[in-house]
Formats: C-alpha cells, structure tokens, sequence
C-alpha cells in the first residue's frame, strides 16, 4: 500500500518497471472540478432553466393569492424558500447519472483517491454550476413578491447554509437511483422526508427576522448540521456509488 | 474451517432453504396466537374496559391506534437493522426480509394515521393537525413509500434491495431529527395544543387490553414477515435447485 502525497501526488512503480504519476487526492478533485465546470460551461443553456423555473413559479403566486402587498410580504420568505427547494430537484437527478453509463463512475471506484472525496468534489461542483445561481437571483425574486428587505441578508445566509445541506443529502438519494430505471418523482418522495428538518430551521430563521427576533440560532443548527453533512454525506454517496455501479 | 463470529444457527437459517422449512413451520402457529391474542385483546378494549369520563367510547380507537403506532416505529428498526446486515454481510435473506418489512411497516403507519385522523375529528374537531408527532408519522410514512418505491425501481432486485437498505439506514438517521426539529418548529409557532394522554396514568383495566393488543401486533408482524419472506425467497430463487426439488415434490 502506498501513500499518496495530497498535493503533489506520488511516482509509483508498476510491476513491469516503468514509473507511472499518481495524482494526490487533492489533485484529482481539482481536475475534478475543472471538468465539471468545463462541461457546465458548454452546456450553460442548461443553467438558466432553473433560474426561469424559480421565476416562473414566484410570479404565479401574485396571481394565484392576489396582488396585496401586505400578504406576499408575509409569505415571501417562506415560498422562496419552497421555490428554491424545488428549482433544485430536476438538477438533482442526474447528477451522477451520465457517469455511470459513459462509466466514468467504475473509473473513480477503480481510482486510488478516496470515492467520499471525489464525491465531495461532485456536490461541490454541482452547488457551484446549478444552486449559487438560483441564490444569485434571490434579491429579484425577493423584490417580485415584496420581500421586506432587513430579511433579505437573513434569507440568502439561511440558503447559503441549507441549499450545500440538501445537495449534500441529495447526492446520496441521486447516487442510489442512478442504477435505477426511473427516478423523478421517486427521488422528490426520497428528499421529502430528509429536507423536513433543513426547511423549518431556514424558514425559522426568515420568519424570525421578519418579527424582528433573534435569527441566529436557527442558522446555527443548519451551520452544524451543513458541518455534519460534508464529514458523514460523502460516505454514504460512495456507499450509494458502489452499489449503482457493482453487479 | 475459518472463525465465525456468528453462532451456528445463525448461518443454518441464512440458508434460504432452510429458512424456507422453518418459516413455513412456524408461520401458522405465530398467526394462530396473533389472531387469538387480537380477539381478547379487542374484547377486553372494546367490551370489558369502561368508557373514558371526559371522551365516552371514542378513545377506544386507541387499542387499534396505539400499538399500530408502535409497530410503525419497531418495524422500521427491524428494516434498518436487517438492511444492516444486509449490507454488511450480504445475506440474501436479511435483503429480503428488510424489502418486505417495507409494505407491512407502511400499512401499519398508515392505519395509525387513518385512526388518529378518525379520533381526531369528533375530538379536536378537525381531520388533521400539524402537531409534532403527526407530522413525525407522516414523514415515517414518506420514508417508507421511499423504500419500496427505491426497491421497485430497480431490474435487479439484488441491487434494489440492497440500495433501499440503504436509504433505510439514511432514514433511521433522519428520523430523530425529523422528530426534534419538528417538536422545535411547532412549539416556536403556537406551543403544545395537544397532550395525547394528559397527566393522569392510564387505568389497568385500560391499559392490559392495549398491551394485548401490542402483543397481537407484534405477533401478527413476525408471522407476516415469515410469509411474506418465504414468499419473496420463492421468486428471488427460482431458478435454484431446492426450489426445483420442492416444485417437483408438489407438482403430482
């Protein structure tokens, strides 16, 4: 067993004599990154399709509820909340889907870097090209329905926290049903249950700014739970991983 | 020989032929008593128990509501820890008894939510209410639909199940923090509407009836799981030899 240097990466001897490089872990996850925003680039009409799903769906509300300021201000943060939620899930699904047919998914598995790792680098990537985005346009959208604008910076930091969370946890749903025939609808019942608990505490901290309470403490529970999520959610993806690809 | 870890019984009915034989002999005797312990269990709650001083007769619903309740949560553990195993040791039949833990812990999840909406409507006056533990017991309910719909997704059911085993894990996981997080949002909104039984104890002559009926729920889970396991390692295995011999053996 060798040990891989992180950052350089190490010479190893092949048994036929040569020398081949070995990339460090580090290394492998920038490469990793690099080509995720190559193929993000190329295909960046692809990028703008949530962006008009969010916009779609906040305008729909004024004409659903009435145009009365007073009300959409009330509601605002929290359909945000949901319209972010679901902007992100068609994303979600193929997240590791196009790999593990081209099977590049058994080449990170036969890879001598760690699977969590380059799994990480995935959701990463994946945060970066199709959910920073949709936050980007927050403030718009905010303005559309009438967000009150102390809760903005309240809003944008509880989806910086939440949207990497449900990623994360949205990883290891899309890494089980990339093996499977049909996901779709199957993988919005799967998240359901595990985004429960990250929407309360988002739409805690938003409904506390809105009365003018202390917001932070909500935001600390996604902060820790975000904390967790990197350590334990990458594990589970590889799990999930090695099961797509195995058989 | 290597070491095993595991007692020897315990590799002897891994087999599926063997635990095929032993499950059939079992099954009819687990029912029986489930059945028996159902029938006295409900004339004891419904019959011999006397009415609720504040709610009458309709808090009988509970000798149905509550042990469905708790089968809903023991049946998930039993999923997580056969999907444990499942994914550990690769036990053909721990897969397919997590798989059909699934549908039997869904049903049970389902009549408790189906009851309580029942009690809940001549009692708070409304079919649904986003207390804690109903929210708790839907998300139970999302959980499970997750896992069989996971399972039936997949052309290999090997791999369906081991993938489902997995996402039980993850949902054991989740549960508890569902559970609190949940508790937190609803006491910040309104506080507690609703203490489902208040201070007081509940009586004997209420409470032998309702462990019973425990008793019969459980009975009836592990001489379903037998069935339904017997079944499910039937199909999983039939191209294998023992299931040829044993069609052979009924076939005339």
């Amino acid at each position: 067993m060798v040990t891989i240097e992180p950052t350089t990466g190490n010479s190893v001897a092949m048994p036929n004599g040569a020398r081949i490089v070995v990339p460090g872990a580090l290394a492998a996850c920038r490469a990793l990154l690099g080509r995720d925003f190559v193929l993000a680039w190329r295909r960046r009409g692809e990028l703008f399709l949530p962006l008009l799903y969010a916009v779609i769906v906040a305008a729909l509300f004024p004409f659903a509820l009435g145009p009365d300021p007073r009300l959409l201000q009330r509601i605002a943060g929290g359909v945000l909340l949901v319209i972010v939620v679901l902007a992100m899930l068609p994303a979600l699904e193929s997240m590791f889907r196009a790999d593990l047919e081209d099977g590049t998914l058994e080449q990170w598995l036969l890879a001598p870097q760690p699977l969590a790792l380059l799994a990480l680098a995935r959701v990463m990537a994946h945060w970066l090209t199709t959910v920073l985005p949709l936050i980007v346009v927050m403030p718009l959208l905010g303005a559309l329905l009438n967000l009150p604008a102390i809760v903005l910076p309240v809003l944008l930091l509880a989806l910086l926290l939440a949207t990497p969370l449900l990623v994360l946890l949205g990883a290891v749903l899309s890494a089980l049903t990339a093996g499977a025939r049909r996901s779709g609808i199957l993988l919005a019942l799967m998240l359901l249950p595990l985004a429960v608990p990250v929407v309360i505490f988002a739409a805690g901290a938003i409904a506390a700014a809105q009365s003018g309470l202390p917001y932070l403490a909500p935001l600390a529970w996604l902060a820790a739970a975000l904390v967790l999520a990197i350590v334990l959610a990458p594990l589970a993806c590889a799990a999930a991983l090695r099961i797509a690809v195995e058989s | 020989m290597s070491r095993s870890y595991l007692p020897h019984w315990m590799h002897w009915l891994g087999s599926p032929p063997n635990f095929y034989r032993f499950a059939g002999a079992w099954q009819p005797w687990l029912m029986a008593a489930a059945l028996a312990s159902a029938v006295i269990g409900l004339y004891g709650g419904l019959v011999l128990a006397p009415p609720d001083y504040q709610q009458g007769d309709a808090y009988r619903i509970i000798f149905i509501h509550v042990p469905s309740a708790w089968m809903s949560l023991f049946i998930y553990a039993g999923m997580a820890v056969a999907g444990l195993a499942a994914l550990v040791w690769r036990v053909k039949l721990a897969e397919v008894v997590a798989m059909e833990c699934a549908p039997v812990g869904a049903a049970f999840t389902f009549i408790t939510l189906l009851t309580g909406s029942l009690w809940g409507k001549p009692m708070w006056g409304t079919w649904w209410t986003w207390d804690a533990r109903l929210t708790s017991e839907l998300v139970l309910f999302f959980l499970y639909l997750g896992v069989i719909g996971l399972y039936n997704a997949f052309e290999d059911r090997r791999r369906g199940a081991r993938a489902a085993s997995l996402l039980a894990l993850v949902g054991i996981v989740n549960l508890p923090i569902v559970h609190y997080s949940v508790v937190w949002w609803n006491t910040l909104h309104q506080g507690t509407t609703v203490d489902l039984f208040g201070k007081s104890s509940i009586a004997p002559s209420m409470l032998w009836p309702l462990l019973v009926m425990a008793l019969a729920t459980h009975l009836y889970f592990f001489a379903s799981i037998l069935g339904r396991a017997r079944t499910g390692l039937l199909s999983l295995e039939s191209g294998k030899q023992w299931v040829r011999a044993l069609a052979a053996e009924q076939s005339p």
